[in-house]
């Protein structure tokens, strides 16, 4: 059960020079918006011996691949991994005289996230293109929204979970301080042996949002979870897949480090981060890099680096080198666009030309957060396993699906849910979509289980031959296999018997050890695989036993 | 929303071989590259048979031989002129002081065409290449007479007439559209040192005839352009036909899709017979500036103008003086006022179809921006371009612009509002009008000449019952300056997608793609555009981006506010010059630099586009040296059908007199021996 939870379980890290665990007291102790300022006077209320503290800051640009069929201002599709240039229009190829034409899905699914995120959705937003000349990038600017965005001042609340003490109280806030439409630019795949750059304009002109968050984290895991969370929302949403691997997300970390109680350092801009894993990591190396320049008397750039994976470091990319002026200008060939309200929807608009705000907010789905309340409410199962089904996508239904069919507990299917199925799933590298156990046929086990037809190590042999061999019903496998239990008394005390026959030294061990309570390490596998072969229940095995032995049962 | 696949590496679209350009390295009026796709002979005079065929294929024969025949009209307006000499032959309707006693003159009078309606015909031009007319010709009589549409069909070619004219004449068969489209091209061909057309698609165009002809035949005319010979200027994309912007950087550029207003255009079944020149990128106010060559203003080669020169000119420097047509449409321009084609899409971002629209003598429309589809146009300045219409009278351009208007889901800036239909109601009555005279449009540079004709304008407004009053624009003069800033940012940033790479011109440079981007952007532009693309990064630099850009935004807000202002007042039309004076020669014109010249050649036309105003130029007479005058009438944001009705009315009024052209044809000889200037091989 604590593999799921590794994601929550990992601590702030400390950023002295050395050992350091308070740094943790800075992290955590901090109430509401985890700003820096705010933990920087904290800090320097507290006399510190030996090295002086180091504070990091760290803020978040994030390209959210809207979910769409097509793309932001053209009808192309949007489908990962299509035949290079396969998906491009000729606005997508910037023919001259092509015009751009807003995509209403795309602005729907901002304003969707917008409100998700607590943002102001503004009703007038406006479009401007940024100049750059790259080889992917074939109109020589990106139209976005840098003036007026579609939706500003929101914030975003993560918990964050400390050592295996998963504490619910660990909830941070990050500001969010804009959500921009803009396009997406096409691919340059670099041929070095041959020299030359192939484009692939596919992705060109894909939706996106771009998510700003202000610098309210410290950390690579205070991003990596805040970024988590985002995930979650998104996917809630159906705003966007927002699969790292497929660049649905994609996130640039500023990075900066200060003494506390001074200004703010100069910053780095950190790319390349296609993980929530590698996020965390690159952050925190470029604190430590930071920090270790600083201290040995250098100076920070400020500059463009991306994260090496393999080598786990930054390095420069060296691509900011002249000062770039994007030279922003609105974009021309598409008006503002206004949202309304209910209360300022024109008389008689035609539905498909208006975006209606007060719509879409009753329309949106419930968010992580309020699933997870639901959740520890509805079946009283601790927060750090409502954590778990929502972090791991379609666990979720997968869990309900089986609650509507089981008469089980659900801190029982929770345990059978997290442990045994997801560690089935994980070793396999399965997605939860993926797995060959239905969400019935896991339902009708823990039925059987929980009606004590079949024993826990026979349900453990059931859920074993479900995933091997589709198609059949546990109710199946259990008749055939022969592993339902036996209730009838001289059945139970015969099975004793042969039981004290063949293995007198693993019972009496067992006692003695235990003395007369259930019993623990390789005796309790022992005592398992004797029940099991006894297709009998472990506890009625182990009460008939008891009563052999002349011992109250002890559990 | 579109959606268009297109696949880069697909063969697409071959290049047209045969159609791409015009060889203006030819010596000879009759032109080896210019292959005709259909059976060329030696001209021989053929008997008169059935006045339809006859008439038709002879003209559809083209080529000065055909002048051999006596023109007895020609001869009669000009008894010692060399009639062998002379294929086009021109009637004058109208009288305007200026106008020589003897000339046959025609009136315009409202004549029952067939389909039915009352229509004015104020152009009853005919270009009589080859039949003699007859001294009796009962010029004002109407269409609908049975001998008199016989003898038109014998006598006339047609180039001339009205679009619903010559709608009339194809619908009752008195000529098919494949004749109709070789008359137009034969046209083109004897045109071809007015440097009009970039690129002829002969034979998509007389596939588009025949088809034509197929539907006529079985009575499914599409509509009322069905058969008609068009041009568009080259900076619309056309599919399949080459589109240059008269630029390096979109030589051998064939677009895979039409513009919207090419495709609307299409869809009426109208013929599309080539590309026309304009400057680079429509960057320019003389159409002298593009890759091309310059364009030659017809009325150069015009009786009108040729008999009110000084007669001591010696031969060379009469076509060294040959006269700009003003731009950037200037090639659209030429196309309909030397009747290559009857109607031609220019665009007008600054005034670059009202410009050469009043130096041909021509309607040219710029229509209220959004009340056009602006797809497939290639930018100049997004936020001001529109497309425009040339006709040669005010009814064709209404036409068009029924045609064309319209909210089109490519191009947002588009009304969704209903828009026409934009048939003009006959308007007698102009005593409820207001016509606004605005005062800062009084500037020096002004000729007297135009400044004379501009109030005899007003006059003549106020003589019919209008109330005529001086208003003020008080932020004109601004204008200029406030267009430089905003045309070249935006043109800075348009350009930025002509890097080498999807399209057009791509250098040889492979050291690295910025290396390549470079030299292919050095050679694709000519100075004039690459002085904008510098000029307009600079305005948008985040230092000068609010000194600028913003200020000129806001300056251009004032600007737009000035003409809201005056229609709030009561006034419903202004009424100003559309340029400074005539057409210059080509030697004068070229003196200043293409910023100097912009600026002068658009203070009337530029602040509409800064307003999105509609407005028009209507012809009003020629100047002393024989040359058009025209005078630009400005409406309301939307109220295009009024501007149109109230510039009929106008066009009515001034009877502006029909180019004369005989000479044109006269002269095709020693153009081409002389042939300097344009002596630009594209090959």
């Amino acid at each position: 059960m604590a593999a799921p939870m590794l994601q929550w379980a990992r601590a702030g890290r400390c950023w002295l020079l050395g050992p350091c665990p308070r740094r943790m007291i800075l992290l955590f102790a901090e109430p509401g918006p985890g700003r820096v300022r705010g933990q920087s006077s904290a800090a320097a209320q507290e006399p510190r011996p030996g090295a002086q503290e180091w504070a990091a800051v760290v803020g978040l640009e994030i390209h959210v691949q809207i979910s769409s069929n097509s793309k932001l201002f053209s009808g192309s599709q949007v489908t990962f991994l299509a035949p290079p240039n396969s998906l491009v229009s000729f606005f997508d190829a910037s023919l001259p005289g092509t015009l751009p034409v807003l995509n209403r899905r795309c602005v729907e699914a901002a304003v969707m996230t917008g409100l998700a995120l607590n943002c102001t959705v503004n009703k007038k937003s406006l479009f401007d293109r940024k100049h750059y000349f790259y080889a992917d990038l074939p109109a020589g600017y990106q139209i976005t929204q840098q003036r007026r965005p579609i939706a500003i001042n929101g914030s975003l609340t993560y918990s964050l979970g400390v050592g295996a003490l998963w504490s619910p109280s660990a909830t941070k806030t990050v500001r969010i301080k804009q959500i921009q439409l803009e396009q997406d630019s096409g691919k340059s795949l670099h041929d070095d042996m041959r020299s030359q750059t192939l484009i692939d304009l596919n992705r060109a002109g894909v939706g996106l949002m771009e998510v700003v968050m202000e610098p309210d984290m410290s950390c690579g895991d205070e991003a990596a979870t805040a970024v988590k969370e985002l995930q979650l929302i998104l996917r809630a949403l159906g705003t966007s897949q927002a699969n790292m691997a497929e660049g649905q997300l994609r996130v640039d970390a500023n990075v900066s480090v200060h003494h506390p109680g001074e200004p703010l350092g100069v910053r780095t801009e950190v790319k390349n981060l296609n993980s929530i894993r590698f996020l965390a990591k690159a952050i925190d190396y470029e604190i430590q890099r930071q920090i270790k320049e600083l201290e040995n008397g250098g100076k920070i750039l400020n500059e463009t680096r991306a994260f090496d994976e393999k080598l786990g470091c930054t390095v420069s990319m060296r691509d900011k080198e002249g000062k770039q002026d994007y030279r922003f200008m609105p974009e021309p060939n598409l008006p503002p666009l206004i949202l309304y309200d209910t209360e300022s929807l024109p008389m008689g608009a035609d539905p498909q030309q208006v975006v209606n705000i007060d719509r879409i907010r009753e329309s949106l789905p419930e968010l992580p957060s309020v699933t997870r309340e639901r959740l520890v409410e509805q079946y009283g199962i601790l927060p750090e396993h409502s954590f778990a089904l929502l972090n791991e996508d379609g666990l979720l239904e997968f869990f309900q699906n089986v609650m509507k069919e089981t008469r089980a507990e659900p801190k029982k299917v929770i345990g059978w849910i997290l442990s045994t199925f997801l560690g089935y799933l994980k070793q396999r590298n399965l997605a939860v979509s993926e797995s060959p156990v239905s969400p019935s046929s896991l339902a009708e086990l823990l039925s059987l289980l929980d009606d004590k037809v079949i024993s826990q190590p026979a349900a453990q042999q059931v859920f074993e031959e479900l995933w091997q061999n589709q198609g059949k019903s546990p109710g199946q496998i259990v008749q055939e296999k022969k592993l339902e239990l036996l209730h009838q008394q001289e059945e139970l005390e015969e099975i004793c018997q042969a039981v004290l026959d063949q293995h007198p030294q693993e019972v009496t061990g067992i006692f003695f050890v235990t003395s007369g309570e259930w019993g623990g390490g390789c005796h309790q596998h022992k005592w398992l695989e004797v029940s099991s072969k006894a297709q009998v229940f472990p506890a009625d095995l182990q009460d008939e036993l008891w009563g052999w032995l002349g011992v109250t049962s002890g559990h | 929303m579109q959606s268009l696949c297109f696949n880069p590496a697909a063969p697409g679209f071959p290049p047209l071989q045969n159609q791409n350009n015009i060889n203006l390295t030819l010596k000879s009026p009759r032109p080896a590259p210019f292959a005709p796709q259909y059976p060329r002979r030696m001209p021989t005079r053929r008997p008169h048979r059935t006045p339809v065929q006859a008439g038709v294929r002879a003209g559809g024969r083209d080529g000065p031989e055909n002048s051999i025949l006596p023109n007895l009209h020609e001869a009669l307006l000009n008894p010692k002129h060399d009639q062998g000499s002379s294929t086009a032959a021109n009637r004058v309707r109208g009288s305007l002081p200026g106008d020589q006693p003897g000339r046959a003159t025609l009136r315009g009078k409202r004549r029952p065409i067939q389909d039915g309606c009352a229509h004015v015909t104020p152009w009853q031009v005919a270009i009589l290449d080859l039949f003699p007319l007859r001294s009796s010709f009962p010029l004002s009589s109407p269409w609908g007479n049975e001998g008199r549409a016989a003898e038109l069909r014998g006598n006339c070619t047609m180039l001339g007439l009205s679009l619903r004219e010559v709608s009339a004449a194809l619908k009752q068969g008195q000529i098919s559209p494949v004749e109709l489209c070789r008359k137009c091209l034969s046209r083109i061909r004897e045109t071809r040192f007015l440097n009009a057309y970039i690129t002829v698609s002969e034979d998509k165009a007389l596939k588009q005839a025949e088809e034509s002809e197929k539907r006529y035949e079985k009575g499914r005319a599409l509509g009322i352009l069905d058969g008609i010979p068009i041009a568009i200027k080259d900076n619309f994309s056309t599919a399949g036909i080459e589109t240059t912007c008269a630029s390096h950087m979109l030589k051998g550029y064939i677009p895979p899709y039409n513009a919207t207003v090419v495709q609307k255009l299409l869809d009426q079944g109208a013929v599309l017979l080539g590309k026309t020149n304009l400057d680079e990128f429509a960057m320019g106010s003389g159409s002298t500036d593009g890759i091309f060559g310059p364009v030659r203003n017809p009325w150069s080669y015009s009786r009108q103008y040729r008999e009110k020169r000084k007669p001591n000119h010696h031969r060379v420097d009469e076509d060294s003086n040959w006269l700009i047509t003003g731009g950037s449409s200037g090639g659209s321009a030429a196309a309909v006022s030397a009747f290559t084609c009857f109607a031609a899409l220019g665009s007008d971002t600054g005034g670059s179809t009202r410009n050469p629209a009043a130096l041909c003598g021509l309607v040219g429309l710029k229509p209220t921006y959004g009340l056009v589809s602006r797809y497939g146009l290639i930018p100049l300045v997004n936020s001001m371009d529109v497309p425009g219409i040339l006709t040669r009278c005010v009814d064709d351009a209404a036409i068009v612009l029924g045609i064309l208007a319209g909210h089109d889901v490519k191009d947002s800036t588009t009304t969704q509002d209903p828009v026409g239909p934009f048939i003009l109601p006959i308007l007698r009555d102009v005593s409820k009008l207001c016509i606004g005279i605005p005062k800062e449009y009084h500037t020096p540079g002004l000729s007297s000449e135009t400044q004379a004709l501009w109030s005899k304008a007003a006059d003549l407004f106020e003589s019919k019952g209008a109330k005529v009053v001086e208003v003020s624009l008080p932020h004109t003069s601004y204008s200029i300056v406030c267009y430089h800033v905003l045309c070249t940012a935006e043109v800075a940033s348009n350009m930025a997608r002509f890097d080498g790479l999807e399209y057009g011109h791509r250098c040889n440079v492979n050291v690295s793609t910025e290396a390549m981007y470079a030299a292919t952007r050095r050679e694709g532009f000519n100075d004039v555009v690459r002085g904008r693309i510098l000029s307009g990064n600079f305005f948008l630099l985040k230092e000068n981006y609010d000194d600028y850009f913003v200020k000129a935004q806001k300056v251009r807000r004032l600007i737009a506010n000035d003409f809201v202002k005056v229609f709030n007042s009561g006034v419903d039309i202004l009424l100003t010059p559309t340029t400074l004076s005539d057409a210059v020669p080509y030697v004068e014109f070229i003196k200043e630099d293409n910023r100097t010249r912009s600026a002068q050649g658009d203070i009337f036309t530029q602040s509409v586009n800064m307003a999105g105003l509609p407005a028009i130029n209507v012809p009003m007479a020629l100047s002393s040296q024989g040359l058009p005058v025209g005078l630009q009438l400005i409406g309301r944001a939307f109220s295009d059908q009024q501007l149109l009705t109230v510039a009929r009315w106008f066009e009515e009024q001034v009877q502006f007199p029909v180019i004369q052209l005989q000479e044109l044809m006269d002269n095709c000889q020693s153009i081409f021996q002389h042939e300097k200037l344009t002596s630009v091989s594209l090959k």
